[in-house]
């Protein structure tokens, strides 16, 4: 086994993982009412196929998948339709959502296999059951996996990256994943290599997961040629591009997809949820959120149905401690705050993190120095203190000369920036300014 | 021997100056292009802004217009009535018809009667709000308050009331569109400067829901759309939403019912200034 593989740059933020590494995964009781979004992966949002009033059973399709890069969405808990309308969603915005309100005396269980068993099909029938199964990514970009199953035919892959780095201090869930999980990460990898016709695997977790790395090591399979690699504990040490330079060496070019370098990425809880769709029948209608945070009575990581809200999930927590002052989806690095309580728990969603008021302190921001530390930190090589100055600006076609759209909104120059300027926050303002009215 | 080498060195460089001067003004004089003074007179006195609503570049491309006739000094939406006709008499020519337009805005929702239910502690731009989580207003469709209309207003006719409000001044917009550009939400419109119905809110809630983010939204009851002309408003997602090519048909009276106020009749000045209830009150408009 290769030790301390690598990146260069990067940051080194307190893990903060003690508060949850230990606590094993459990499920919390349903909650009331589920609700749905149609958008909770990256593409076309799925197309509705129920009708207020409707009564769905648990797995029932609700909306379709609307193209190839799209995902159907399921109805994670028996009841009827209670509402479809515009309801919070993560990003901020109100989104259509399904509302589903729960049938308290439903056995919540299948009628039948809804997903087919995966032995003796073909890489396409495999490729097809996973869109219809609702299988995303579940990192937080929630790519739809059939995708990444299906490379173009002028990309040869040869090697399936399995990411069990969970680089985002607090985040537990992956790495309760492969503790747990482990024999069903394996499976997932085994469908994966068989759907994409390769045969080599490399699991790479960080270095501040002993526990993960030995039983990893110690289930891998023998007849399959598996890798188990610790890496550095180093944030973004989990981004696609950054762990295939660290275990593989290869750089994937500027604008361009992992398949370019013959390579597959895929999360850890992405392929557990992968062999959990076929070895249960059920496409993917719950997930394993890490709820930590000095804000949060009692951290846990649990499994709830997808649309669980967050009301309900801070209730099975314990409640929210007396100087909770702000709730992140996702990360403290990439993560983002949310307003509602009522905001839904996402196929993507990984994780809530509840910062407490000492932790979260409002804070001045002052001129830029030019200490350049930012360029130091930056894993992809970009000048953030240069692109800071264009967004503010808003001079958006100069920060697309300066490769505005290689940043990944990591927020490693944000973190080491000591006059505390919002730089990957300016950058997701440039993003999304750019994505409203194209500059030529 | 040193003097006289300065004095030789002063004579060269001077007939060198001597040449080239006589070659520019051999230049000047074969290669002259004929401009219309007319050109330079008549941007003398326009604004000189160059906000663009008129359809040209800037002014001066503006005033080239003019002098070939493409162009009407009305077309100019800064100058009052007494500057369009000196530029009329100036050149000679009809002073067009003024059309006036200004920006209006489609939302009422000011702090005084809209929820806030989280803080905003970002970077302080209305775009890098709506980029992250929406700001801190409950009603996810409503005005941000971090002024990226005032910064982008060139004219000084937007400026944030009390309640963190966009005003514009009639008077001083030009119908430019940079504010319609800056705002992220989109709640800026163009529209003519004459008696108008406007519904102040672009949510799409509906009801009880609507009102409980905003006091002044538009919970889509559909009571103006009995109350106004047939056809002219109809509700769509939650929202009333008033047919603009049916522009004879408007009325001050389809906002007589309006339960929160949502829809108002305005003439001037859109009243959406201060903390107290003209926003919502639809009779008092400005003189």
């Amino acid at each position: 086994m290769r030790r301390n593989s690598t990146f260069h740059s990067g940051v080194h933020p307190d893990d903060a993982k003690e508060l949850t590494a230990a606590s094993p995964i459990r499920r919390l009781p349903f909650p009331d009412e589920v609700v749905l979004p149609l958008q909770q992966h990256t593409g076309a949002p799925a197309t509705l196929i129920v009708r207020v009033g409707d009564r769905v059973e648990r797995g029932d399709m609700i909306a379709a998948a609307e193209g190839f890069i799209s995902s159907p969405v399921h109805a994670s808990a028996a009841g009827r339709v209670a509402a479809i309308g515009p309801w919070p969603h993560p990003s901020g915005q109100y989104q259509t959502a399904v509302r589903i309100a729960v049938d308290r005396y439903a056995a919540q269980t299948p009628r039948r296999r809804l997903v087919p068993n995966w032995e003796g099909l073909s890489p396409k029938e495999i490729v097809a059951a996973v869109q219809q199964a609702g299988v995303v990514g579940l990192g937080g970009a929630a790519f739809p996996a059939h995708v990444k199953l299906s490379p173009p035919s002028d990309q040869v892959i040869d090697t399936l990256l399995v990411n069990g780095c969970e680089c985002e201090p607090y985040l537990t869930s992956d790495h309760r994943v492969m503790v747990e999980y482990s024999e069903r990460v394996y499976l997932g990898i085994r469908i994966m290599l068989d759907c994409l016709g390769i045969r080599r695997a490399i699991v790479g977790i960080e270095q501040n997961k002993p526990d993960a790395i030995a039983t990893m090591t110690a289930a891998a399979p023998v007849d399959l040629d598996i890798e188990v690699c610790g890496l550095e504990a180093k944030y973004p040490q989990g981004a696609e591009k950054m762990l295939i330079k660290s275990l593989l060496d290869r750089e994937v070019p500027s604008g361009g997809l992992p398949g370019k370098v013959g390579v597959v990425v895929q999360n850890v809880g992405s392929v557990a949820t992968l062999a959990e769709v076929f070895e249960t029948g059920l496409p993917l209608i719950e997930r394993i959120v890490t709820v930590t945070g000095p804000g949060v009575r009692e951290p846990g990581n649990w499994i709830v149905p997808v649309g669980t809200k967050l009301r309900d999930l801070l209730a099975g927590s314990g409640g929210l401690a007396d100087d909770a002052s702000e709730i992140i989806f996702g990360g403290p690095m990439m993560g983002v705050a949310v307003a509602s309580l009522d905001t839904p728990v996402l196929k993507g969603t990984s994780g809530v993190l509840v910062l407490s008021k000492g932790e979260a302190p409002p804070r001045e921001d002052y001129p830029c120095i030019r200490c350049g530390r930012c360029l130091d930190a930056c894993p992809v090589f970009l000048n953030p203190q240069r692109l800071g100055n264009l967004a503010t600006s808003e001079r958006w076609p100069e920060m697309l000369e300066n490769h505005l759209m290689d940043c990944m909104l990591c927020g490693c120059c944000s973190y080491v920036c000591p006059s505390n300027i919002p730089l990957s926050h300016l950058f997701t303002t440039a993003k999304t300014a750019i994505r409203r009215r194209p500059v030529a | 021997m040193d003097l006289y080498a300065i004095f030789q060195s002063i004579l060269i460089l001077s007939g060198v100056c001597v040449v080239f001067g006589a070659l520019i003004a051999l230049a000047h004089s074969r290669f002259r292009v004929f401009e219309d003074p007319r050109i330079e007179a008549a941007l003398e006195l326009l604004p000189r802004t160059n906000c663009g609503a008129c359809g040209s570049p800037g002014c001066r491309p503006f005033a080239e217009g003019l002098v070939q006739g493409e162009q009407q000094p009305a077309s100019c939406t800064v100058m009052g009535p007494a500057e369009i006709e000196d530029v009329a008499q100036l050149l000679g020519v009809e002073a067009g018809e003024a059309n006036k337009r200004v920006a209006r805005l489609l939302c009422a929702g000011g702090s005084h009667v809209a929820v806030q239910d989280a803080e905003y502690r970002g970077f302080a731009s209305c775009k890098a709000a709506a980029s992250v989580a929406g700001g801190g207003k409950g009603c996810t469709w409503g005005c941000l308050g971090l002024a990226d209309c005032e910064v982008a207003c060139d004219l000084d006719a937007i400026h944030m009331s009390a309640a963190l409000l966009p005003i514009v001044d009639p008077v001083r917009c030009t119908a430019c569109g940079d504010c319609v550009d800056a705002c992220p939400k989109d709640l800026f419109v163009i529209m003519p400067l004459e008696p108008h119905l406007i519904v102040q809110c672009r949510s799409e809630l509906e009801g009880e829901e609507a009102e409980g983010l905003c006091q002044v939204a538009c919970n889509g009851c559909g009571k103006c759309v009995l109350d106004a002309a047939e056809g002219l408003i109809d509700i769509v997602e939650g929202l009333a939403v008033i047919d603009y090519t049916k522009h004879g048909l408007e009325a001050p009276g389809a906002t007589k019912r309006c339960p929160t106020g949502a829809i108002v009749w305005v003439e001037n000045a859109q009243l959406l200034e201060g903390t107290g209830g003209s926003a919502t009150d639809a009779s008092q408009t400005a003189e």
